[in-house]
């Protein structure tokens, strides 16, 4: 079949065979097991278990929160031990909320079954299915699956891509996958092509370094309407619009997705994750991950169970922490540092690396850019990361923009090819944050702004209404008084001693009772009561840090509130004294 | 006529310039008819890049204001709330040199915060919902005072006038969500060892 | 045509205004900090060039010749310089007010550009034609253009790079300036 060369790309040592010696392997049931609850990109879910409960292998736990979400399932049987903020693997190294499982060692499942009938399902039902057993794009993104394999009704969809590149060095979880579970696989593509009103075209992407891969597939694929293309091997080639590319020499508009242009990728592994969700009604409680570096001892692929510590793997592959450079979580060049051991695989983990210092070396410091044009040359999506460098130095926004910064997939090949070792993909990355930063910033302030202008706005009714009440009254007021004095003079002195008199009347039915007084007076002497004592506590607390004219001021306030209290208690004092004079008298 | 006028040198010259003198007058007094600008549009732009906190601390009762008086050449380096990142995105705009925030006005904080009002000791006076310029704070005569944490902007304008000091201004947390990656180390500051991270 | 084509290459490239006769060089240094306001600046003053070298040979053969006032031209020139400019200026701040506020007080400054002046006169010294006159305007307009837009580019380059404390801002820039002038005499005696 015929495919095309996507532009730029880097070719570093693949690294793949010392991985692939040994079958898929499985470790020891871990004692705790700690699932994040934000794995996918998404609103993170929401637990639905108490603690201290026990759970089943495979019993949901957390429930999808909203439309982009995917529930999370106990990877085997325990105990809830725990949920709260816990270290996971992010580059932030900050805490994430978790479940923690302590296992009672039993790994029983809770009954299951798969969609009996599922090749007469009806899509909807399907998506269900996949959506309840939390399954989100195990390639690294983490993309729920049920709604990428949703697009709607007015994208239809003609081209299903399978991703079976695994273009990363080091990485080999998809290329054992599929030499042991080729038939499974397959079946998972018809369920795939099923939801999805069966495309025209069902292509597995897959690259010329795995023989042995595209072998096992082919014999499945002879009457099933699937064809499996491969290609030169390159660095970057697996990403999803490279890979588009490469297949159908189709190009995603900036901005868009596939479904834009009719088509869906899907990981290979993530098509054997819903092929057992569909027909076996398993939930996505486990993924194969590669354990590599030559700082372990043992390389191979294990079946991982999601939430299990990479500390635990590491024990078990003969790890030698001091011949480790660094412990990454994915591949050398896309995936990132772990400060620490203790943080749990999650659903997008393919690979935990372990490399020596031959392997991956310390980090030269940066030299200055020569603006040698390598970077240029290496990229994939045919930017301009030198420019990008210097704007993102320059922190010039508009022009990095402009420059398209958000079509870059941060692959690494310009970072790996710069000869000054400048850390490319960091700046763009940082540029990245920095503009959505600031665009949320600006949302925000514009919200400001319309709520500070309908302020100003009530405040300049509020007035207006206040002047034409105050006119109104006026208004009538005059009217009377030209009424009165309009009629005769006589009745104008007796009007007036009838307006006095209404006053008065008024003021009568105004005065409080006793009581009402002296409650009035009660509450006053509360509020001076508390005013001192908050007083007292500021100048209690003012330390030597203050100085004296600050303790000066808080002594005055002290003894102006100490005044104030007991003016209030000379009024009750008086009122009192008032109220029994009268009673007496 | 030409040759009469040619043979008084000074008189021609003084014709000359002054018939030309008002004709390009009378052309350019009919181009500024045509041509009449209404209202300064560059207030709006200043005005769109100006955090819209209205907290007062540039000296001008609110940011359209200060707006208005950058556009007519004040300094803009007054706006704390907006930081280093609004001077710069205004010397962009009006292609200026960008200086550092000015001190005078306040410092930048490193941290957002937003009001809390202690409801225990609330009394209900409303002269916080007064002075609130985004009507951030819900409540009303002798009932109960609390502040809308989404629309409070940090401005700071409420704490002054509670009688019962019962505001406080606490500082938001940034959750994993609203991470974003720092800059990566300038070459000067870094050394090899430094990038080897700790097991 | 010929003769067209010779006037037009003369006044962009072999006698350029900016980098070869060394004319108008104020806002060549004080509106290239950014290409937007340097491609902005360069259409303001080819538009002014253009209409001047026609108003200028106007006045000077219909007013100033006949009148035997050719001791005047430098005055009546930036008269009619003068007026130009203004009427560009009210133009400008009408059609693009973010334009006129970042072209500040250089666009009024046009009006002392010695460029246009330059201009004016030597159309008037050499006794071009209308035709002549208005195509050496708009050549001078579009030499500037060139230099002008060239330079900014590279300022803005230079404005992110690390160039070292003693060099940074107005010297650097006339370094470069010089290097771009060394680069245009070359194309003296092309034709």
């Amino acid at each position: 079949m015929k495919t095309w060369v996507t532009p730029g790309g880097v070719h570093p040592p693949e690294n793949k065979h010392q991985s692939l010696t040994l079958p898929i392997g499985s470790l020891p049931l871990p004692e705790k097991l700690l699932i994040t609850l934000s794995q996918h990109i998404g609103t993170p879910a929401k637990p639905c278990v108490e603690l201290g409960s026990s759970v089943l292998k495979g019993q949901k736990i957390a429930e999808a929160a909203g439309p982009v979400s995917v529930p999370m399932h106990a990877p085997t049987s325990g105990t809830i031990s725990a949920i709260e903020h816990r270290p996971i693997a992010h580059s932030s190294g900050m805490l994430a909320p978790c479940i923690e499982i302590t296992s009672d060692g039993r790994d029983q499942w809770q009954a299951h079954q798969g969609i009996e009938d599922y090749k007469n399902a009806s899509a909807s039902t399907l998506l269900q299915a996949i959506a309840e057993a939390g399954i989100a794009g195990m390639g690294g993104a983490g993309f729920p699956s049920a709604v990428k394999l949703n697009p709607g009704s007015e994208r239809p969809i003609h081209t299903l891509i399978v991703n079976a590149t695994e273009c990363e060095p080091y990485i080999t979880a998809d290329d054992s996958a599929i030499r042991e579970r080729a038939a499974e696989i397959i079946e998972g593509i018809g369920i795939l092509s099923q939801i999805l009103g069966h495309p025209d075209n069902i292509l597995i992407g897959i690259e010329d370094n795995k023989p042995e891969a595209i072998a096992a597939l082919e014999p499945h694929t002879q009457d099933s309407g699937v064809s499996v293309v491969s290609f030169p091997t390159k660095y970057p080639s697996g990403g999803e619009k490279q890979l588009i590319y490469i297949l159908t020499g189709q190009e995603i508009p900036s901005g868009g997705l596939p479904a834009d242009i009719g088509m869906v990728c899907v990981n290979i592994g993530t098509t054997y994750a819903i092929k057992r969700a569909i027909v076996e009604g398993e939930p996505l409680i486990s993924r194969v991950t590669t354990m590599t570096g030559e700082a372990c001892g043992i390389n191979r692929n294990y079946e991982t169970l999601i939430g299990t510590m990479v500390s635990h793997m590491l024990e078990h592959s003969q790890f030698n922490q001091d011949r480790c450079s660094r412990l990454v979580m994915g591949g050398p060049m896309m995936g990132f540092s772990l400060t620490s051991a203790e943080v749990p695989i999650v659903k997008t983990t393919n690979c935990i690396l372990a490399p020596s210092y031959d392997e991956i070396p310390d980090d030269e410091p940066a030299q200055p850019c020569i603006r040698c044009g390598l970077c240029a040359e290496a990229c994939p999506v045919s930017l301009l990361p030198q420019q990008l460098f210097w704007y993102s130095q320059a922190e010039d926004h508009e022009r990095l923009e402009a420059h398209n910064l958000f079509d870059c997939i941060e692959c690494g090949a310009c970072s790996y090819v710069c000869p000054s070792n400048i850390p490319l993909v960091q700046y763009y990355r940082h540029s990245k944050g920095e503009i959505q930063k600031a665009r949320v910033e600006k949302v925000k302030s514009d919200h400001a702004r319309q709520r500070f202008e309908f302020h100003q706005q009530r405040m300049e009714q509020a007035e207006r209404d206040k002047e034409a009440k105050r006119a109104a009254r006026r208004e009538a007021a005059e009217k009377a008084k030209t009424a009165k004095s309009g009629s005769e003079d006589k009745s104008g002195a007796g009007s007036a001693a009838d307006i006095i008199a209404a006053a008065q009347a008024r003021a009568a039915a105004r005065k409080v009772s006793p009581e009402q007084q002296q409650a009035k007076f009660e509450r006053s002497i509360a509020g001076a009561e508390m005013r001192l004592q908050m007083a007292e506590e500021k100048l209690a607390e003012a330390d030597d840090s203050q100085t004296d004219e600050q303790k000066n001021i808080l002594v005055a306030a002290a003894e102006a509130a100490r005044q104030k209290l007991e003016q209030a208690r000379g009024r009750l004092a008086e009122h009192l004294k008032e109220r029994n004079g009268e009673q007496v008298d | 006529m030409i040759e009469t006028i040619a043979q008084y040198p000074i008189l021609a010259a003084l014709i000359a310039l002054v018939g030309l003198g008002i004709l390009f007058g009378a052309l350019l007094g009919f181009a500024a008819e045509k041509f009449k600008v209404e209202g300064d549009p560059i207030v709006e732009q200043i005005d769109e890049l100006l955090p819209q906190t209205q907290c007062g601390q540039c000296g001008f009762p609110g940011c359209r204001p200060y707006a208005e008086s950058i556009a007519k050449g004040d300094a803009i380096n007054k706006c704390p709330p907006g930081g280093q990142a609004t001077i710069n995105a205004i010397a962009n705009l009006l292609d200026v040199p960008a200086p550092e925030l000015d001190a005078e006005h306040g410092e930048e904080a490193d941290v957002k915060t937003v009001a809390y009002i202690r409801e225990d000791e609330c009394i209900g006076c409303t002269k916080c919902i007064q002075a609130c310029p985004v009507d951030a704070i819900l409540g009303a005569a002798k009932l109960m005072h609390t502040v809308i944490a989404d629309e409070c902007t940090g401005c700071d304008l409420c704490v002054e006038p509670c009688p019962v000091d019962c505001i406080d201004m606490l500082p938001v947390e940034e959750t994993i969500k609203e991470w974003h990656w720092p800059a990566p180390p300038t070459t000067a500051d870094l050394i090899a060892s430094d990038l080897r991270p700790q097991l | 045509m010929q003769e067209f084509a010779v006037i037009l290459v003369s006044s962009i490239l072999i006698n350029n205004f900016v980098l070869v006769q060394f004319l108008g060089l104020c806002p060549f240094m004080g509106v290239s900090t950014k290409l937007e306001s340097a491609i902005g600046m360069s259409a303001a003053t080819t538009f002014v060039l253009t209409l001047t070298a026609m108003a200028s040979y106007v006045v000077d053969v219909l007013v100033l010749m006949p009148m035997g006032l050719i001791y005047l031209r430098t005055i009546a020139f930036i008269l009619v310089i003068a007026a130009v400019v203004q009427f560009t200026k009210m133009f400008i701040e009408k059609s693009s007010p973010l334009l006129y506020r970042v072209l500040g007080v250089f666009l009024p400054l046009i009006t002392t550009n010695c460029a246009v002046l330059g201009v004016a006169l030597q159309n008037a010294s050499k006794d071009l034609n209308f035709m002549q006159s208005s195509l050496y305007g708009f050549g001078a307009g579009a030499g500037f253009s060139l230099v002008l837009i060239f330079f900014s580019a590279m300022r803005e380059r230079l404005a992110v790079a690390d160039i070292p404390a003693p060099f940074e801002g107005a010297a650097i820039a006339m370094i470069t300036a010089g290097l771009m002038s060394l680069a245009f005499m070359g194309f003296s005696g092309l034709v």
